[in-house]
C-alpha cells in the first residue's frame, strides 16, 4: 500500500498522518504544486490551515494543482481520505457533500472523544465494530467542525449510507447535524472526518484507535 | 461583493455579538449575522457572479450580492 499525503502552506498534521501511514505502508508527502499521484494507492488530505484558511476554510486548498490531481484520482475510484481541514478541503472541492462551519459555541474545541463508525452499504472503508468495542477513541481539535447541510441532503446521505461517522451520543462537541463527525462520497472512495485518527496510532498518545481507521482505508484496496 | 450567511442558518459569530450589545447600553437590537465584504476592480464585469459562486462565496451556506461602482478610480 503506497499513500501518499498532501502538505499546503499551512498544514499541520502532515507528519503524523505520514507516520500513521507508515505504519501501513510506504509514504510519501505530496507538495501542493504536484501533480503527479502515479504509484500512489490512497491520498490522506491533512489537518491545519492550508493557505491561513483565509476566505473560508480549506476555500483556496481546493485550487491547488495538488487538488486538481486528487479530484481525477477520485474520479478514477481512488481512496482519499480528508481529515479535518483536509475534510474541509474535500467539501470545498464538492468531492464530499455538506459544509463545515463555525462551531456553535464560537470556541476551538480540543479533547478527546468516542467515534460510532456507521454501518452502512457504502462503508468499505470503515472499521468495523463490535458490540463489546463500538466506538473509537480519536481526539478532535477544531474551530470551524459544524457539520452542515440542507434536511434533504442529510436524509439523502443517511439513506444512501453516506454517514461514516458519528460522535457517540452526548459527545458532539460543535453542533454538527445528526452528531455527524464524517461522511463519504456516493461511491465510497472518498471519505472525510472532522476529528484526528492520526493522533491516535501510538500508545504513547493514549489510544491506538485511529490506526482503524487508516486500516479500512488500506483494506478497501487498491482501485483496479 | 457582499456575502452572508444564508438565511435559516445558524451564525455563531453573529450570535456572539449581539449577547455582547446589552452589556454596551445597545438593546433592542437582534437578527445580528455577521458576512464578510470584497472589494475589487474587474476588467470583465460580467464574470464577477461566476467568481462569486466558484470562490468568494460558498453556495451551500452563504449568499451574495454584487454591487457595481462604475468608473471607479
Amino acid at each position: 500500500m503506497r499513500w501518499g499525503v498532501l502538505q499546503f502552506p499551512g498544514s499541520c498534521d502532515e507528519r503524523d498522518a505520514l507516520h500513521a501511514c507508515s505504519l501501513l505502508g510506504e509514504a510519501r508527502l505530496v507538495w501542493h504544486e504536484e501533480r503527479d499521484l502515479d504509484g500512489i494507492d490512497a491520498v490522506v488530505v491533512p489537518g491545519g490551515f492550508s493557505y491561513g484558511d483565509y476566505l473560508r476554510a480549506g476555500a483556496i486548498a481546493r485550487f491547488s494543482p495538488a487538488m486538481e490531481a486528487v479530484a481525477e484520482f477520485a474520479a478514477a475510484g481512488g481512496s482519499v481520505l480528508g481529515i479535518c481541514n483536509g475534510f474541509q478541503v474535500l467539501c470545498e472541492a464538492h468531492l464530499l457533500p455538506g459544509a463545515l462551519l463555525l462551531n456553535e459555541h464560537t470556541r476551538f474545541t480540543c479533547r478527546q472523544l468516542d467515534l460510532t463508525p456507521v454501518d452502512g452499504p457504502k462503508s468499505a472503508r470503515i472499521p468495523r465494530i463490535s458490540a463489546h468495542r463500538p466506538t473509537l477513541s480519536v481526539p478532535a481539535k477544531h474551530g470551524e467542525g459544524r457539520y452542515f447541510a440542507p434536511d434533504g441532503v442529510l436524509d439523502a446521505l443517511e439513506a444512501n449510507g453516506q454517514i461514516a461517522y458519528r460522535y457517540a451520543p452526548g459527545q458532539n462537541p460543535n453542533g454538527s447535524a445528526r452528531d455527524i463527525a464524517g461522511v463519504c462520497n456516493e461511491a465510497g472512495n472518498v471519505l472525510g472526518l472532522m476529528p484526528h485518527p492520526e493522533h491516535a496510532v501510538d500508545p504513547l498518545t493514549g489510544s491506538t484507535d485511529g490506526l482503524r481507521v487508516f486500516e479500512a482505508v488500506a483494506a478497501a484496496g487498491v482501485p483496479a | 461583493m457582499l456575502i452572508r450567511p444564508k438565511e435559516g442558518i445558524l451564525d455563531p459569530q453573529g450570535k456572539a455579538v449581539e449577547r455582547a450589545l446589552p452589556a454596551l447600553g445597545f438593546e433592542g437590537v437582534e437578527h445580528v449575522r455577521v458576512g464578510r465584504m470584497v472589494e475589487l476592480e474587474a476588467e470583465d464585469p460580467e464574470r464577477l457572479g461566476e467568481l462569486c459562486e466558484k470562490l468568494l462565496a460558498n453556495p451551500l451556506i452563504e449568499d451574495y450580492e454584487i454591487e457595481r461602482l462604475d468608473g471607479a478610480a
